[in-house]
């Protein structure tokens, strides 16, 4: 797929637009209220969203490896916060080595090569029963369980769930050859879009939280109002997809709700331990986990459903 | 190998370290009582992996960087060629001694000279790498010394968080952990403070600066 491809160019104007309008309203709130946290956080964010809009665009112009290599990448970044906040000790860095430097590639690899019966249990078997071997050999039983499961955690949130969106770009799908990253804009469109929404719905008539213990932001109309949105946007884009306009609305109802729940989910470990972000490394954002979070949780069951509904292989 | 060549690969080799520095760690720096402006400091820093004077120097902007030299052990840096190269032309290293029997004077008088031609330095006043639970060693009086020769030097307090997980002792292989570098206000000057009150004070500045919660 190239440019040529007229959804693909829609989309980057519709995305394009869409930022240069936020673009402009960042600079017209700085030069009339002023600077601020608010109005630093928003033009931060606005800046991430340049940067990676640019660096996606560049993925999806070298097709099916720059997406890998671009995903495998937001891995490594993910696995770099992930593990910051696990408690392995010294007896387990062969094993966190071993995952981030061999499980990881060859994980990408695997998608790379389209090895779907491969992929889809190199990190629940191979990896699971492997890792801990690699650090019980170093002797050391102490808060052993723990341990091994933050390891394990780590690969299958921030590696084998991830690695389904470049996945997606292998589903063989009757009448949409070669229009498959068109699957990934959509995933990631509507997820992202969904978080967007629920934190504007959330600052417009937040009123109920939804579990005031595990995120304090989090609530119910934020939520309801974000998921709901980005639903219905799911629906009108499915031009560019492979659904009917009410299967379109219904798998990104799903992808929402999951996207929601992996937030809360990610939200409980930050605040058992003592965090606010994941990291600091996209300005604005926190780190990358804190943006992807709900689209480790939903590619999967994407993936999945549209394997299952659409997809010959 | 002529000096034009030999300026080019400390130069590559630097840009090297620090862009490896940043990917294994994506270090930020939090200047929190001192700007990063070029000024003579003493960095004070806690010690718990060998590679902390690497990610103290990487975080500094360039033109700090050139002008601030990690303190290091002779015997160990002059040890074999590549050492020597890292340690001469790409940290610009103040080398020290530090062999039972070198006289104590000798190391301060070389650390003396580098602030005296207007370059700061990086050095660890536990004097060894701390492998224990606690978060600090007791602090060596060399620092004590140092500052009381030098009484015009900012006294810097730099805390490293996280680099002893990439890197543990005896390890070979970095694993990837945020880490972060925190510069804490320059310590007041107390006249007439005895040894031990300043050293306590010294030690306090560097818990003070420690970052809360668990992540760097």
């Amino acid at each position: 797929m190239t440019l040529a491809d007229p959804h693909l160019l829609y989309l980057f104007l519709g995305y394009g637009g869409l930022l240069i309008a936020f673009t402009v309203v960042g600079q017209v709130l700085l030069h009339t209220t002023g600077a601020g946290p608010m109005v630093d956080n928003f033009n931060a964010r606005v800046a991430a969203w340049w940067a990676m809009a640019a660096l996606g665009s560049v993925a999806l112009l070298t097709g099916r490896t720059g997406v890998v290599v671009l995903f495998a990448l937001c891995s490594l970044a993910a696995m770099r916060e992930f593990l910051t906040l696990t408690r392995f000790r010294q007896a387990d860095h062969w094993a966190v080595a071993v995952a981030v430097f061999a499980v990881l590639p060859v994980q990408y690899w695997l998608v790379w090569v389209d090895w779907y019966g491969l992929y889809s249990i190199f990190i629940p078997v191979y990896a699971f029963l492997l890792l801990p071997v690699l650090s019980v050999v170093r002797g050391e039983s102490g808060a052993f369980l723990t341990r091994v499961s933050e390891v394990q955690w780590a690969l299958m949130i921030c590696v084998f769930a991830l690695s389904h969106v470049p996945a997606l770009l292998y589903l063989d799908i009757p009448g949409f050859e070669g229009r498959n990253l068109l699957l990934i804009a959509f995933l990631i469109v509507v997820v992202q879009f969904s978080d967007v929404m629920q934190y504007v719905w959330g600052k417009l008539l937040g009123r109920t939280r939804v579990a005031p213990s595990i995120s304090p932001s989090k609530t119910v109309e934020g939520a309801v109002g974000g998921i709901l949105t980005a639903t219905l946007v799911g629906a009108t884009l499915w031009w560019m997809t492979p659904f009917t306009p009410w299967q379109a609305g219904l798998l990104a109802l799903a992808i929402n709700v999951m996207g929601f729940l992996g937030g809360l989910v990610m939200s409980a470990i930050k605040r058992d331990r003592g965090v606010k972000d994941w990291g600091h490394v996209i300005p604005g954002h926190g780190g990358f986990v804190d943006r992807l979070d709900s689209v480790m949780f939903s590619a999967p069951i994407f993936f999945h459903l549209t394997r299952y509904g659409w997809s010959l292989t | 190998m002529n000096s034009v060549m030999r300026r080019g690969l400390a130069r590559l080799a630097e840009w090297a370290v620090v862009l490896l520095a940043r990917l294994v760690t994506a270090v930020r720096a939090n200047w929190l009582g001192v700007a990063p402006v070029p000024a003579r400091r003493i960095y004070f820093a806690n010690h718990r992996s060998h590679a902390d004077a690497l990610l103290v120097w990487s975080v500094l902007p360039p033109r700090l960087r050139d002008r601030t030299r990690p303190v290091a052990a002779v015997d160990y840096w002059l040890a074999n060629p590549l050492r020597r190269f890292f340690a001469r032309d790409v940290f610009n290293s103040a080398l020290v001694e530090r062999r039972p029997g070198a006289p104590p004077e000798a190391a301060g008088a070389a650390m003396g000279a580098v602030l005296a031609a207007g370059d700061s330095l990086i050095l660890f006043p536990e004097g060894t790498r701390n492998m224990g639970e606690v978060d600090l060693l007791p602090l060596k009086s060399g620092l004590y010394h140092l500052a009381q020769a030098h009484r015009d030097v900012d006294l810097v307090p730099v805390w490293i968080e996280n680099l002893n997980r990439v890197l543990p002792k005896g390890e070979v292989v970095p694993v990837p952990l945020l880490c972060s570098v925190t510069f804490g206000a320059a310590l007041g000057r107390v006249s007439g403070e005895a040894k031990d009150a300043f050293l306590h004070r010294a030690a306090q500045a560097l818990l003070e600066i420690r970052p809360k919660g668990d992540a760097a």
